[in-house]
């Protein structure tokens, strides 16, 4: 599914390296996880493969479902199948919500020569998705992100995701800014995506989201490198002994 | 003051072009020559004017209209469409009455301003280039002065109810170096209530002056949409004068054209009177030069009045925005509530945006604010639509119409304000297209 090798990747504006050469292959059907200390280069991981402004690629490639992904504009790459659920939601003051989504599932329709969605039927497929995430009629109203609270933000990027149905999902952080039942909430939007065509990549500090979204795979990153890759386990002993053990093991 | 020689000339040449309006009533004639007379004594603009600091008035003033081609909209659905209107059509700024509804309307008088003119008694003598003269001072408007003497056509509207259907002047250009020149003049009895809209380029060159005056408790509602010719030009006046609890508001929107010079000057005389001022503007100077000024004077003269002025300009490929505002505040006019905002989204470097936002104050009592901001599109907000598979011109558009959206809000109609909003759409979608 997302084949990443030897990335390297340093800031657009300083010479600084932030990715030192990442390998990382996340099948189709799994949950690969991704846990590290503050600065080791997690979100930028995510941004790059996004296509967010203000990094450089320097070395290395990384492909979706074998397709190039860092030749592609950012919007290509969605509409290829790649989506990032973001560690802070954007807000777009008067930008509906309904429209937003609206635009975007027919942008990606039209991008892979599908027909739009018409107007009922898109509202018909909203309203159900919305409802398993508990979003109200007056969120889908609002503007996008506008005035959410940190939960609220979390679950309407579940909610975009659902709508989407990416191949490739990325979750940067989903976890903070969540209290537990949040949390559970999310969490049981993303385990409902589940399934044998699509793949996962969780970023997360803390094991406690790995508590709600098993991973099949855990990798740690530390200083823009994947240091260590292990079973759930690995979560586990993030969670008991800090990264300290860890990184001192493989130093 | 004498003018100064290259001042004189100018005026002098263009007086010189003029035809002298014939066959009209002795007030009329009066108004006519009064109106003459101020031109003389003003003298028509120059860029070295203070109030034109910022747009330079030569095309306005020469003597013929610069040549402007016809815009092709290409089976494109009219503004308004849909809504339940009357219709009065002008081409190239002469009335039409073959494409036009017929005149009579249930609270209402309509007629035409040339008939209005030649009778020896009729109520727009009280108000024909009177509240254009009020509206001289202290800012001198040499081009409505120059309206006031030579505009043969226009309409003149008596409310006397709420009128149920919209008055909509359509103004259609078809020649490409016609010089129009409208004046209309509203009258909104005490308690009634009108809503005008303006749609079209009008002609190449365009002047147009409004005068309205709403008595206590009445309700004036405007719209408008200038036309999208990339070459026309047009300088427009909006005269009001507000009474005791009365309602006066005005939405205007801009896309295309070389030269834009919208003047509102608005005195609220009577308490608890309400004047809202809007306007989007979306210019790109990538075919042809886009200049757009928004040029406001609020005069509050009496107790409890509110007041806002709410602009937005979206520029991109040179194109150039200018808002000059002000918000008078005179010693008994306590109370006053007085909002003042202009903005820009200036698309790339090339375009400009120059605001003179201004407050004089003379009550002690009162609550004025006033903003302006130039900025870049939000390339966050950016990003993260593109993320969602939203292409990058379309994103754009979508921060666009977001941006245009806090002035559109200030339409009280909500089926006025889904037409304006769904016309810009359609143009914003049409434009990636091309």
């Amino acid at each position: 599914m997302l084949e990443i090798k030897n990335l390297h990747v340093k800031l657009e504006e300083e010479d600084k390296q932030i990715l030192k050469g990442v390998d990382l292959t996340v099948e189709a059907g799994k949950v690969h996880a991704i846990m590290g200390p503050n600065g080791s280069g997690k979100s930028t991981l995510s941004y790059v493969l996004s296509g967010r402004d203000g990094y450089v690629v320097t070395d290395g490639t990384a492909t979706l479902l074998g397709e190039d992904l860092l030749a592609m504009e950012t919007e290509e790459r969605a509409a290829a199948g790649l989506f990032l659920a973001f560690q802070y939601p954007v807000e777009i003051p008067g930008v509906g919500n309904m429209t937003f989504l609206r635009t975007a599932l027919n942008a990606q329709r039209k991008a892979r020569g599908e027909d739009e969605i018409s107007a009922g039927d898109f509202l018909k497929l909203i309203r159900a998705k919305a409802k398993d995430l508990q979003i109200d009629a007056d969120m889908l109203k609002r503007p996008v992100n506008v005035g959410f609270s940190g939960g609220e933000k979390k679950r309407n990027e579940i909610l975009q995701m659902a709508l989407l149905e990416p191949k490739m999902c990325i979750l940067d952080e989903t976890d903070s800014g969540l209290d537990v039942d949040a949390m559970k909430l999310v969490s049981e939007g993303v385990n409902a995506l589940r399934d044998e065509g699509r793949g996962f990549l969780v970023i997360t500090h803390y094991q406690r989201l790995l508590d709600h979204i098993h991973p099949d795979v855990v990798h740690i990153m530390s200083d823009g490198r994947i240091v260590k890759t292990g079973g759930p386990e690995l979560a586990l002993e993030v969670e008991k002994n800090g990264y300290a053990d860890i990184l001192e093991e493989v130093a | 003051m004498a003018l100064a020689q290259a001042k004189l000339d100018l005026t002098e040449t263009r007086l010189a072009e003029m035809p002298a309006p014939t066959g009209e009533a002795g007030w009329a004639g009066e108004a006519r020559s009064a109106a003459v007379a101020r031109v003389r004594a003003m003298g028509l603009p120059t860029r070295r004017d203070e109030y034109w600091k910022y747009t330079d008035p030569a095309t306005l003033t020469q003597a013929a209209a610069p040549r402007a081609a016809v815009f092709d909209a290409d089976g494109e659905v009219p503004l308004y469409a849909d809504i339940d209107r009357l219709k009065l059509v002008f081409v190239d700024g002469v009335f039409d009455p073959d494409q036009s509804d017929d005149l009579a309307m249930e609270g209402v008088e309509i007629e035409r301003l040339s008939d209005a003119l030649k009778k020896d008694i009729h109520w727009a003598r009280d108000l024909f280039g009177v509240l254009e003269t009020r509206g001289q001072d202290p800012v001198e408007r040499p081009l409505a002065a120059l309206n006031t003497g030579f505009a043969t056509d226009g309409i003149v509207i008596r409310a006397t109810a709420k009128v149920a259907r919209p008055i909509s002047f359509v103004y259609l250009h078809r020649d490409e170096t016609s010089d129009a020149m409208l004046h209309h003049v509203v009258r909104v009895e005490k308690g009634a209530e009108v809503t005008v809209l303006e749609n079209g380029p009008a002609a190449a060159r365009f002047n147009k002056c409004m005068e309205i005056d709403v008595a206590d408790g009445g309700a004036f509602h405007h719209v408008r949409a200038q036309g999208r010719d990339h070459e026309r030009r047009a300088v427009t006046h909006m005269f009001a004068r507000v009474g005791a609890g009365s309602t006066y508001k005005s939405f205007s929107l801009t896309a295309n054209g070389a030269m834009t010079r919208n003047e509102h000057v608005i005195e609220l005389t009577g308490d608890d009177a309400i004047a809202h001022v809007a306007g989007a503007a979306m210019g790109d100077g990538a075919n042809a030069p886009f200049h757009h000024d928004d040029t406001v004077f609020v005069t509050h003269d009496a107790q409890c009045c509110e007041s806002r002025q709410v602009f937005k300009k979206v520029l991109r490929n040179g194109a150039e925005g200018v808002f000059q505002g002000k918000i008078l505040v005179k010693p008994d006019a306590q109370k006053t509530d007085g909002y003042q905002i202009s903005q820009a989204l200036l698309l790339d470097e090339d375009s400009s945006f120059q605001a003179k936002p201004e407050l004089e104050i003379y009550a002690d009592d009162v609550q004025c604010s006033h903003g302006s901001t130039t900025g870049a599109i939000d390339e966050t907000a950016l990003y993260y639509l593109r993320s969602r598979g939203v292409p990058a011109s379309e994103a754009t558009d979508l921060l666009v119409l977001a941006f245009l959206a806090e002035a559109i809000d200030e339409i009280e109609d909500p089926r006025l304000q889904d037409d304006i909003r769904s016309r810009l759409e359609q143009w914003l979608s049409r434009r990636r297209r091309s």
